[in-house]
């Protein structure tokens, strides 16, 4: 029938809106998310205060590029996505209701779209909605320069900019746990590993460097954030990746790895542990 | 394999090294057929090895010519009520049918309709505003029922689902049941509950230790069973004259006179000597017979004797 893959990804989609966007489990999602939120706008309210002794707009540009590289893509977009996204199948399997899924006329390969979207749709709006309010709350003090600097300045693309790597962080990550959630049975594990390993980035040889997902969302940063020392001596400089590539290429990952989670989840049989 | 009927054709699952059925052949006509085994023989395998859930080890599954293995296909005729007592949070009853309805490809305006006759089949109407998490062990067992009835399957498998049921509902139930398989349509029960069982089935599967012990309509499956004497009740005038008759014979092994004086329950190796020999001394001793009826081709009886061991009647 035509156009019935569509209405049954949808309908998954909002299902599982319904079921978890407003979910007490998903609290700490939101929490994370408004953290720098807070934080900057509490930096506007303290700089409002302060007489003297102001920072330049620069700095403030210099540190949104640290929290989003250190807080953003290291910390919260990795663990919100992990807490999302694995949890869309192995949830489901520790509450022993995936089967009411799996009993319903509809490709597996579908059911992993929809979850997939449901998760994406929600990651998005916290994260890059955070990371856009974070951004322009943080230079908001100084008034008519701020305004200029993202008017007629490199302001907009450097907001534009971080959006996208929030967005595409989603989508790497997103699709990295919705697979583990599929292919473990506690998906902490994997999710470990590739923490240490997106952490090790920095200081791994340039080849190495490139399998990962953190090395082409920082490719397309618009400020580089300086690596303190003694931590720069260690680091293994790369060339970035162009946006022309990396842009495709993390996509084209993301693709592949939720392919794999479709068959994954094509193969996978209803075990509760019984 | 034929289209109307469900079939297993050498179907074995394992998990790991644990087995779950083994070997098992059948063929389940339209009607409602019962699932009937102890726990772990194999019964909740073989739901859902029939619709999906899991894959089989060895062997082939069709479900009315559809391979388990298509969900796609499978799902629009089949129906299920699983056992496990678990659902998506935060859904009322009606949420909880009607979305999953929607993922059926449905318009709303048909999922609605169909939710409002499912509901109403299990009589859950007025509570199904309230969220599935505050039922009682009834209601939650109706709801899932009405879940699974909701598109109108032509297969119903339902895994203990008279679980949690109060005598009222158990009856409705039971009657859905019947009115399912009078359409024509297949109903695959699995229930402890062997005298409800006895009560609504047309066929029987007995399971045992992961194989099928025994199939078929349930007198068909007791008359199979030769090493165990059938037991035969005779209501009459003077049971005396027909026990002193019987112990001439050597396929009569027990004959016991009711303590009322009005009845004889015997156990005989040849059911059909017997009725010749009864039909005898009928005409010979003028002997008045009230009825004549027997006694153990009950899936109660059948389970004794091809399991062993007393079957669940609550």
């Amino acid at each position: 029938m035509k156009g019935m893959w569509l209405r049954q990804i949808l309908s998954v989609l909002r299902l599982e809106l319904k079921k978890t966007a407003l979910s007490k489990r998903g609290w700490w999602v939101y929490i994370l998310a408004l953290m720098p939120v807070v934080l900057t706008l509490l930096h506007w309210l303290f700089e409002l205060r302060r007489s003297h002794g102001h920072h330049s707009l620069g700095d403030d540009s210099v540190v949104f590029a640290g929290i989003f590289l250190f807080f953003y893509l290291r910390g919260a977009i990795f663990f919100g996505c992990m807490g999302i996204f694995s949890n869309l199948f192995r949830g489901e399997m520790l509450e022993k209701t995936l089967h009411y899924y799996y009993l319903t006329p509809m490709r597996r390969e579908l059911l992993v779209a929809g979850k997939y979207l449901s998760g994406l749709s929600v990651a998005m709006v916290v994260f890059v909605g955070s990371t856009a309010a974070s951004f322009l709350m943080i230079g908001r003090h100084f008034g008519a320069a701020w305004t200029d600097y993202l008017v007629h300045g490199p302001g907009l693309g450097q907001l534009g900019s971080y959006m996208l790597v929030a967005a595409l962080a989603c989508v790497g990550y997103g699709a990295v746990f919705l697979m583990c959630g599929l292919l473990f049975k506690n998906p902490m594990i994997p999710a470990a590993v590739v923490f240490v390993w997106e952490n090790l980035n920095p200081f791994l040889p340039t080849l190495l460097k490139k399998i990962s997902v953190i090395f082409y969302l920082k490719s397309l940063c618009p400020v580089e954030v300086p690596v303190p020392p003694p931590f720069s001596v260690m680091v293994i400089d790369a060339d970035p990746t162009p946006a022309w590539i990396a842009v495709p290429g993390l996509l084209a990952v993301s693709a592949i790895v939720l392919v794999y989670a479709a068959i994954c989840a094509r193969q996978s049989e209803i075990s509760y542990g019984e | 394999m034929s289209e109307s009927l469900i079939t297993f054709a050498s179907v074995s699952k394992f998990y790991g090294e644990v087995l779950g059925i083994n070997k098992v052949n059948l063929s389940i006509p339209p009607g409602i057929t019962s699932l009937v085994g102890p726990n772990g023989s194999g019964k909740t395998t073989l739901m859902n090895l029939m619709t999906g859930l899991i894959r089989p080890t060895q062997g082939e599954i069709r479900v009315l010519g559809i391979a388990p293995e298509h969900p796609e296909q499978l799902c629009r005729i089949i129906g299920y009520c699983a056992q496990f007592d678990a659902f998506p949070k935060g859904l009322t009853g009606r949420q909880f049918i009607y979305w999953f309805l929607r993922i059926h490809g449905m318009s709303p305006a048909e999922c609605d309709q169909r939710t409002e006759a499912a509901l109403e089949k299990v009589g859950m109407t007025e509570a199904a505003n309230r969220h599935v998490a505050a039922y009682s062990k009834g209601m939650r067992q109706r709801i899932k029922l009405a879940q699974a009835i909701a598109h109108d399957p032509q297969v119903l498998v339902l895994d203990e689902p008279l679980n949690g049921l109060d005598p009222m509902a158990r009856a409705e139930t039971i009657a859905l049941f019947q009115e399912w398989g009078a359409k024509g349509r297949y109903v695959l029960v699995s229930s402890h509950i062997l005298h409800e069982v006895d009560r609504i089935s047309d066929q029987v599967i007995l399971l045992s230790h992961g194989y099928v012990v025994a199939e078929g309509q349930i007198q068909g499956v007791r008359n199979e069973v030769k090493e165990q004497p059938m037991q035969i009740l005779v209501r009459c005038d003077h049971p005396h004259v027909l026990a002193a008759r019987l112990f001439e014979q050597d396929h009569v092994v027990e004959a016991k006179i009711s303590t009322d004086r009005k009845g004889l329950l015997l156990r005989t190796t040849d059911a059909d000597s017997f009725y010749l020999l009864l039909n005898r001394v009928v005409l010979d001793s003028g002997l008045e017979v009230e009825s004549v009826a027997p006694a153990d081709d009950d899936v109660n009886s059948v389970y004794q004797y091809l399991i062993g061991g007393e079957g669940g009647t609550v």
